[in-house]
């Protein structure tokens, strides 16, 4: 099975831990919105050190950081490049920068809360779409689902990769995509039927 | 509990065609351990979904404890619990502890009898050390254990379970198998290791959708060794 970190919250007893989930998913939001108007490097190196200085209070492990920024670091790379190239090294400072501080800054929170206590926070926030016909805690399933499902798909995806391999396909796309679709909606399918067992709609 | 199935039958729609998978089915089951065994597409899985409403009878009537399965859905299913093949389908939430809260949702309680229920239930099946683990981390057996767990912590009656070794070793097999003699309610388990049914009350045998044998462990496990070694 994968090793992917997704829904990896780290239990703990530090004052980001006992925060409350909607503080910290408030936080997060008004730092994106935030970096839409941040122009200098200064503000970005202040996002960032928030970032780091935020890690080090959850006591993350530097490992499980480097976990965390290993997919975003070629992106972060070209993206430097591209930059440094057409608007100049300050401008690559500040897109990159604001990126990982922002990538940082949600890493804080995941790690630091429950992924039932984040979609607690979403059943909430969207409480008055009950009123338009949302059935909002479905809402919320549906985010926990999703957390819950990207390591099973990464698995069924290892799976696959591997029968290909056993059999001579490396190269074929279709011969991956095709099965890791039809053994994706067939967990669906067994999932949808053990929610039913668990009373979901009871 | 009493197990009522009155004179049904279960059809699958096949793209359009009928395909038969359960007919005439008509038992009563009071037992305290009841087995289940047959060939693959012999019925058992549908049999074993038909007692807490997952599957509901084309014809006929599926009773437990006098609820009936099609009119007393929600009843039925907060007293039967059921456990599949595959625990990674049956996991629904992130980590653990999430997964065994799951179960307890809309059930009335505050947090911290919540808390304190799912603390028991995870001591009980040893994953208190991985309470905060993702469940996509857990071993298979220890996944089963989890997924057992989620059953149980909603404190059904009757626990149905439909393969949970299957996919297992023969440790952690031994250990679902070790959790499972110890649980004091009712157990219906349908299963292809024939020697998890040592001590059961009762076995019934499948083939092609019909209950061909009803008996005591060692004549039905001897049953079935017959009907699979006449096969062609």
């Amino acid at each position: 099975m994968s090793g992917s970190t997704l829904g990896l919250y780290r239990p703990g007893t530090t004052v980001l831990h006992r925060l409350p989930a909607g503080v910290k998913l408030g936080g997060l939001l008004a730092a994106g919105v935030g970096s839409i108007w941040t122009r200098d490097p200064l503000t970005t190196s202040a996002l960032l050190a928030v970032g780091v200085t935020g890690l080090a209070v959850a006591r993350v492990p530097a490992g499980v950081v480097l976990r965390q920024l290993r997919p975003l670091l070629v992106l972060a790379a070209v993206l430097a490049i591209f930059h440094v190239v057409v608007s100049g090294p300050e401008r690559a400072y500040v897109v990159v920068g604001v990126l990982l501080a922002l990538v940082l800054l949600a890493t804080v929170v995941t790690l630091t809360t429950r992924t039932t206590a984040l979609v607690d926070v979403v059943v909430r926030v969207a409480g008055p779409l009950r009123h338009v016909g949302l059935d909002v805690e479905r809402l919320g399933l549906l985010l926990a689902l999703g957390v819950r499902s990207v390591p099973v798909v990464i698995g069924l995806a290892e799976e696959v990769r591997d029968a290909q391999r056993a059999r001579g396909l490396a190269a074929s796309p279709t011969a991956f995509a095709v099965p890791l679709v039809v053994r994706s909606l067939r967990h669906a399918d067994r999932v949808g039927e053990a929610l039913a067992a668990r009373g979901l709609d009871d | 509990m009493l197990i009522e199935v009155d004179d049904v039958t279960h059809v699958y729609d096949d793209g359009g065609r009928g395909r038969t998978v359960l007919e005439d089915l008509t038992l009563r089951a009071d037992e305290h351990r009841i087995g289940v065994v047959g060939a693959n597409g012999s019925g058992k899985s549908t049999f074993a979904r038909l007692l807490n409403g997952l599957v509901l009878p084309t014809a006929g009537a599926v009773r437990v404890d006098g609820l009936d399965t099609a009119d007393d859905g929600r009843a039925v299913r907060r007293r039967v619990g059921f456990c599949f093949t595959d625990p990674d389908a049956q996991i629904v939430m992130p980590t653990v502890r999430e997964d065994v809260a799951f179960g307890l949702r809309r059930r009335g309680l505050t947090r911290d009898e919540v808390d304190e229920r799912v603390d028991a239930m995870l001591e009980e099946h040893g994953l208190s050390a991985h309470a905060d683990h993702p469940a996509h981390l857990l071993s298979g057996g220890q996944k089963q254990l989890l997924a057992l767990a989620s059953v149980l912590v909603t404190g059904p009656d009757l626990l149905v379970m439909d393969e949970p070794t299957t996919l297992l070793d023969l440790r952690n097999a031994a250990r679902v198998a070790e959790t499972v003699a110890r649980l004091p309610l009712q157990v219906v388990l349908v299963t292809h290791h024939l020697d998890l049914l040592a001590g059961f009350d009762r076995v019934l045998v499948f083939d092609e959708g019909r209950l061909v044998h009803d008996g005591a462990p060692d004549a039905a496990v001897g049953h079935y060794r017959a009907l699979m070694a006449a096969l062609p």
